[in-house]
C-alpha cells in the first residue's frame, strides 16, 4: 500500500497553502467515497487483467499516475483552446503521446515486466479513468485541482490494484513481489496453493467483495438496485 | 478450417470480457436492460470487423520494421512501430465517428438509446485491445485478421447479452443490500468468466 502512505503523506503537509479544505478532498476522496474503480466504475479493464502478480501492479499504478498527470495538465492548459466537437480526438492524442513515452520508458529499463504487462499498456490510452476525468474534471478546471484530482484518482485506482494483486499472489502463489512468504514448512505438512485464484475470474470476485466490505461499512453508497 | 479455428478461439476461448477483462467499463454501464445490450453489442462487433482489418494493412505497409520496401529500397530499415498507439487510436476513433454518423442518420431510435455510450466505444478497451491483440499474434493474412476481429467482437456481444439478461432477472431476488446493482455483477461475471473457462483447449 505504498501509494496509500504516499498520499496521505502529501496530505498532511500543513505548511502549503495551496491545500485548502477543498483541494485536500480533491485528494481524499478518490481513496475512499468516490474511489475511480469501486464507486464510479472507470478502469475496470486493467485493474483485473494485471493483478496476478504485485510487481506488475505497482508498475501499472505508476504508469497510469504518470500518464494522468501529464494528460490532466495538459488538457486543462488548453481547456479553452479545445473545441468541444474534437475533444476526443484531441484528448486520446495527447494521452496516446504520453503511453508511448511510458512503453519506451518501460521497455528500455523493465523489459521483462514490460513483456509481461503486454498490451495493457497500450491500452492505458483507453483506460476509462483517464478520459472519464479529463472528460469530468480537467476540461472545467485550473491545473493545479486538476493535477491533485489526477494524483488522487490514480491513488485511488492504486491501492484497489495493490489489495487485489496481494489477495491473488497470497493465496494463489504463496508469494509477495515475487519472494516467498508462506514457509515450506506448510507445504510439508500438506498445504496447497489455490490455482484457482490465478485465473482471471477471482480477480472479478475479489473485487465484488472490496465492493462489498466498502459498501457495507458506508450504507449510502447502496444502490437502488 | 484455419479461419473457423480463429473464429471459435476468438468467441470462447479468449472470450475479450471473460479471460481479458476488455471492454469492462461499458460492459458494466450499458448492460442493465437486454435492448441496449444489444444495440452496443452489435456496434462492437461492425467497429472491430472494420478496424482491426485497417489497422493490420497500417502495421503491415506502413508500422512493421522494412514494412515500408513498397515504396523504396531504402526504407528496409525503417521502424516505426513505437508509433503504432497513436495510429491505431486515430483510425479507431474516425471510424467510431463514421460509425456514430451513420446510426444518427439511418437509426435515430437506436442512436437515442445508445445515446452517450456510442462516442465512448473510442475508448472500449476491447477495440483498441483487438487491434494490438492482432499486433502481438502476427496473424499471416488480412482474413485471418478480420475473422479474429469478427470472432471477438461476437465474443462480446455473446457476454453482453448474457449479463443483460441475468440482470434484468436479478431485480427480482434478494441479493444483500451493499453488493446491488454493481457488487453483485462483478460476482456473476466471474462466475461465468469460470463457466467459459471450461472452452479451454479445445481445437477444431
Amino acid at each position: 500500500m505504498s501509494e496509500t502512505a504516499e498520499t496521505t503523506a502529501i496530505v498532511k503537509e500543513p505548511k502549503e497553502p495551496l491545500f485548502s479544505s477543498n483541494n485536500k478532498r480533491l485528494l481524499s476522496d478518490p481513496l475512499n467515497d468516490d474511489n475511480p474503480i469501486t464507486i464510479q466504475v472507470l478502469g475496470i479493464c486493467s485493474a483485473l487483467a494485471i493483478t496476478v502478480q504485485v510487481k506488475q501492479a505497482v508498475v501499472m499504478s505508476l504508469s497510469v499516475l504518470v500518464v494522468m498527470i501529464g494528460a490532466n495538465l495538459i488538457v486543462s492548459l488548453l481547456r479553452n483552446l479545445i473545441p468541444s466537437r474534437v475533444r476526443i480526438i484531441v484528448q486520446l492524442v495527447i494521452v496516446a503521446a504520453l503511453v508511448i513515452l511510458v512503453d519506451q520508458v518501460l521497455k528500455a529499463y523493465m523489459y521483462d515486466v514490460s513483456k509481461q504487462l503486454s498490451v495493457f499498456v497500450g491500452l492505458i490510452i483507453t483506460n476509462c479513468i483517464i478520459m472519464g476525468r479529463l472528460e469530468a474534471f480537467a476540461l472545467a478546471n485550473k491545473p493545479w485541482p486538476s493535477f491533485l484530482d489526477a494524483v488522487g484518482n490514480a491513488a485511488g485506482y492504486g491501492w484497489i490494484l495493490i489489495a487485489v494483486a496481494v489477495v491473488r499472489e497470497l493465496f494463489g502463489s504463496g508469494k509477495l513481489y515475487g519472494f516467498q512468504v508462506i514457509p515450506d514448512a506448510f507445504y510439508d505438512f500438506g498445504y496447497f496453493n489455490n490455482g484457482l485464484m490465478i485465473l482471471p475470474p477471482m480477480a472479478l470476485i475479489t473485487v465484488g467483495i472490496i465492493i462489498w466490505v466498502q459498501r457495507s461499512r458506508n450504507t449510502k453508497l447502496i444502490e437502488e438496485n | 478450417m484455419e479461419y473457423v479455428n480463429i473464429f471459435i478461439k476468438s468467441i470462447f476461448i479468449d472470450n475479450m470480457i471473460f479471460a481479458y477483462f476488455l471492454g469492462m467499463c461499458s460492459y458494466l454501464a450499458v448492460s442493465k436492460t437486454v435492448k441496449t445490450g444489444v444495440g452496443l453489442g452489435a456496434a462492437v462487433i461492425f467497429v472491430l470487423g472494420i478496424t482491426v482489418p485497417i489497422n493490420y494493412l497500417l502495421e503491415n505497409y506502413v508500422l512493421k520494421e522494412g514494412a515500408l520496401v513498397w515504396l523504396d529500397a531504402d526504407f528496409a530499415d525503417v521502424d516505426l512501430s513505437f508509433l503504432s498507439f497513436i495510429m491505431f487510436i486515430a483510425v479507431i476513433a474516425s471510424m467510431v465517428q463514421l460509425v456514430e454518423m451513420a446510426v444518427e442518420k439511418y437509426a435515430p431510435a437506436l442512436y437515442g438509446a445508445l445515446g452517450i455510450f456510442l462516442p465512448l466505444i473510442a475508448v472500449n478497451c476491447s477495440i483498441l485491445g483487438g487491434s494490438l491483440f492482432m499486433q502481438e499474434r502476427q496473424y499471416a493474412n488480412i482474413a485471418e485478421a478480420t475473422v479474429f476481429g469478427l470472432g471477438s467482437g461476437v465474443g462480446w456481444f455473446l457476454a453482453i447479452v448474457a449479463i443483460a439478461a441475468i440482470r434484468e432477472k436479478i431485480r427480482y431476488s434478494k441479493v444483500p443490500a451493499p453488493l446491488r446493482g454493481l457488487g453483485i455483477t462483478f460476482i456473476i461475471t466471474g462466475l461465468m468468466g469460470m463457466a467459459f473457462m471450461s472452452f479451454m483447449g479445445i481445437e477444431l
